[in-house]
């Protein structure tokens, strides 16, 4: 029997393992650009789910007092119970700005998240079987890839009339399909490795393979990418409804109020563009120091 | 007599090569891996395989157990052919022949305990173990390869090469399999941890019954474990026999040469010892030479081998050579 000294010196008691993830908690946790981007993202997060027990007004009701004197009586201030003033229209800013926050961030996690399931299933899934399997999927992408999504989305859109749920299945169909080719390019080389011929050896069945071996090796990649995806379907939605397309009012979102905000910026009502776009801002900061904090804490080898 | 536990014969393994820029439709060329191998591999023995990289050791050890396509025949216990099982039944025979591999780190998944590592066999052959059940035949294991069972919750980056090598010896173990295939388990260790894993690998097969391939391209290190050594070049057999015969009188011009290779660990000895050399490089296995495959470097080589393929017979020392025989004085450097 060959024990080591330190072995020996250990305890009865089963140790725990550092796992690789602890070792990357460690590490993000002390790299000081993503702790601030996680701190933006609590404090976003937080806005967004609860800010709305602080407004004084529903983001709906108009503010008779100030209709149509927006420009002189409608700006930033707590006496009136319009923390960020109103829109245009007399509602207020601040209880929109909650919900938009919402609406955006929804979209960009729901996004991420559809991009996420289906990009790993279908990338992991090529890139395992490969052969003709691997050059049919693929070739498929590059295919749906090739199609103006921005035009398709538009045309959704116009086809099955503005709504939310459109906006999900559109941002989910394109957002798939980069995260499908990192997976395969990932899982290509992942299945080289010996531990998977030691499972394939042993007769583990292959969607077991890629459920136990390939995908938890891969869920760094993943995670990293997930959280550089939710900003561009924050972006992507936002154009959407800069262009006057996305969610149907009166709900609304923050690249929507920032449209109706940049409309409305030559009678000087600055906050109505302000105040949106610096939680726009602070949602993209927050989720791509995240991102960069994530792929530093989980592939300390590349930096 | 009874049958042999595993029966060789004419195994082939096949790589189609399709270079960049072929078009679909091209034929693509073939590389033989391994090229008609036959042997015999009775109970409870060790069969060592030695031979330079490329050679096909590693490919005939999964050509066997079908991780690579493969053609010939192999027979399990003298009456299952396991080239032609359905997936179903090899998955049975599975259970009972292990691997352990070559880089003791890469073949332990990181993000997995050595629980879930040791715990997979198990987990895949045994669905009537419980979790309870599992742990214990795990911890059981650990303890029997010189792993300190509380060590179950750890990832396989905490340990050192030797360690991971019993982790995966380990594994290979869990499901008490009656063949163990081992590809190259030393070769990325330390001297004085070869031995301790050579040690352990020779006790297990002592007390489990194990009947064992072991390859190496390290010769010394095969003299020690195995109970005859099988010597290929490019893919063929070129000698196999007992290993004491093998080593004290080999026969096969190729087994000289690597034999008057090996480093006598002795400076004196070392120094007046004579290299028998072999010249030129190995040739492409996608084009090999005609005939006997060594000849393009074979100190004996005559026009006859061009044209024949030497054939090893069924004797106890298998030469595949036309003119075998201990080493001549004109072929010493």
């Amino acid at each position: 029997m060959v024990a080591t000294a330190e072995q020996t010196a250990e305890q009865a008691a089963p140790a725990a393992g550092r796992s690789l993830w602890a070792d990357a908690r460690r590490r993000f946790f002390r790299n000081r650009a993503a702790l601030l981007g996680f701190v933006i993202l609590v404090f976003v997060t937080a806005f967004a789910l609860f800010g709305g027990a602080l407004a004084q007004w529903s983001g709906e009701e108009l503010d008779y007092a100030v209709m149509g004197q927006v420009a002189e009586l409608g700006g930033p201030s707590l006496a009136t119970g319009h923390y960020f003033g109103t829109d245009d229209l007399g509602r207020d800013l601040y209880a929109r700005t909650v919900q938009g926050t919402q609406i955006s961030l929804a979209v960009g996690v729901i996004g991420a998240l559809i991009a996420c399931v289906v990009g790993t299933l279908y990338g992991a899934t090529a890139g395992y079987f490969g052969g003709r399997t691997d050059s049919v999927m693929m070739r498929l992408v590059d295919i749906f890839m090739a199609v103006p999504y921005m035009f398709i989305l538009i045309l959704l859109l116009v086809m099955y009339g503005r709504s939310i749920t459109i906006l999900f299945i559109g941002v989910g169909l394109i957002s798939w399909m980069e995260m499908a080719r990192i997976v395969r390019g990932q899982t290509l080389s992942l299945k080289g490795r010996e531990f998977v011929e030691a499972a394939r050896a042993t007769g583990v069945s292959a969607p077991v393979i890629i459920a136990r071996h390939i995908v938890p090796n891969l869920l760094g990649v993943i995670a990293v990418y997930a959280t550089l995806l939710v900003p561009l379907m924050i972006l992507t939605e936002s154009f959407i409804s800069f262009l006057g397309l996305g969610v149907q009012e009166p709900m609304t979102s923050l690249g929507a109020l920032i449209s109706e905000g940049a409309g409305t910026i030559a009678y000087g009502t600055t906050w109505q563009l302000g105040f949106p776009l610096l939680f726009f801002c602070l949602t993209l900061f927050g989720f791509f120091f995240v991102g960069d904090g994530l792929r530093d804490a989980l592939d300390p080898k590349d930096r | 007599m009874t049958a042999p536990l595993l029966s060789v014969r004419d195994l082939r393994v096949t790589f189609p090569i399709s270079r960049a820029g072929d078009m679909p439709w091209t034929p693509p060329r073939l590389l033989h891996a391994v090229n008609g191998v036959s042997f015999d591999l009775p109970h409870g023995e060790t069969l060592g395989i030695v031979g330079e990289s490329g050679c096909g050791k590693s490919s005939l050890a999964r050509g066997l157990i079908r991780m690579v396509p493969s053609s010939g025949k192999v027979l399990w216990n003298g009456d299952t052919d396991l080239l032609g099982l359905s997936p179903r039944a090899m998955l049975k025979v599975r259970a009972q022949i292990q691997m352990v591999f070559q880089d003791p780190l890469a073949s332990l998944n990181p993000r997995m305990t050595l629980g879930q590592i040791i715990g997979e066999p198990l987990r895949t052959h045994r669905p009537d173990f419980s979790a309870k059940n599992r742990r214990q035949a795990v911890a059981a294991m650990m303890e029997r390869v010189g792993l300190l069972p509380q060590m179950i919750n750890r990832y396989p980056h905490e340990f050192s090469g030797g360690q991971c090598q019993r982790i995966g010896i380990a594994r290979a173990l869990v499901i008490k399999p009656r063949l163990l295939i081992c590809d190259e388990p030393v070769s990325a260790l330390d001297v004085s941890i070869q031995a301790q894993v050579i040690d352990l690998l020779k006790d297990l097969q002592r007390e489990m019954g194990l009947t064992m391939i072991f390859i190496a391209h390290d010769l010394s290190v095969v003299k020690t474990i195995s109970d005859r050594v099988m010597v290929l070049y490019l893919g063929r057999m070129m000698e196999m026999a007992p290993k004491h015969a093998l080593y004290a009188d080999p026969q096969h011009p190729y087994t000289q040469a690597l034999l008057s290779a090996v480093p006598i660990p002795d400076p004196v000895a070392e120094r007046a010892k004579r290299v028998i050399p072999v010249e030129g490089d190995l040739p492409s296995p996608l084009a090999p030479p005609s005939g006997c495959v060594f000849r393009t470097r074979c100190p004996r080589a005559a026009p006859a081998c061009a044209k024949e393929i030497p054939q090893a017979g069924d004797e106890a020392h298998r030469v595949a050579c036309l003119f075998p025989g201990p080493v001549r004085a004109a072929e010493r450097a």
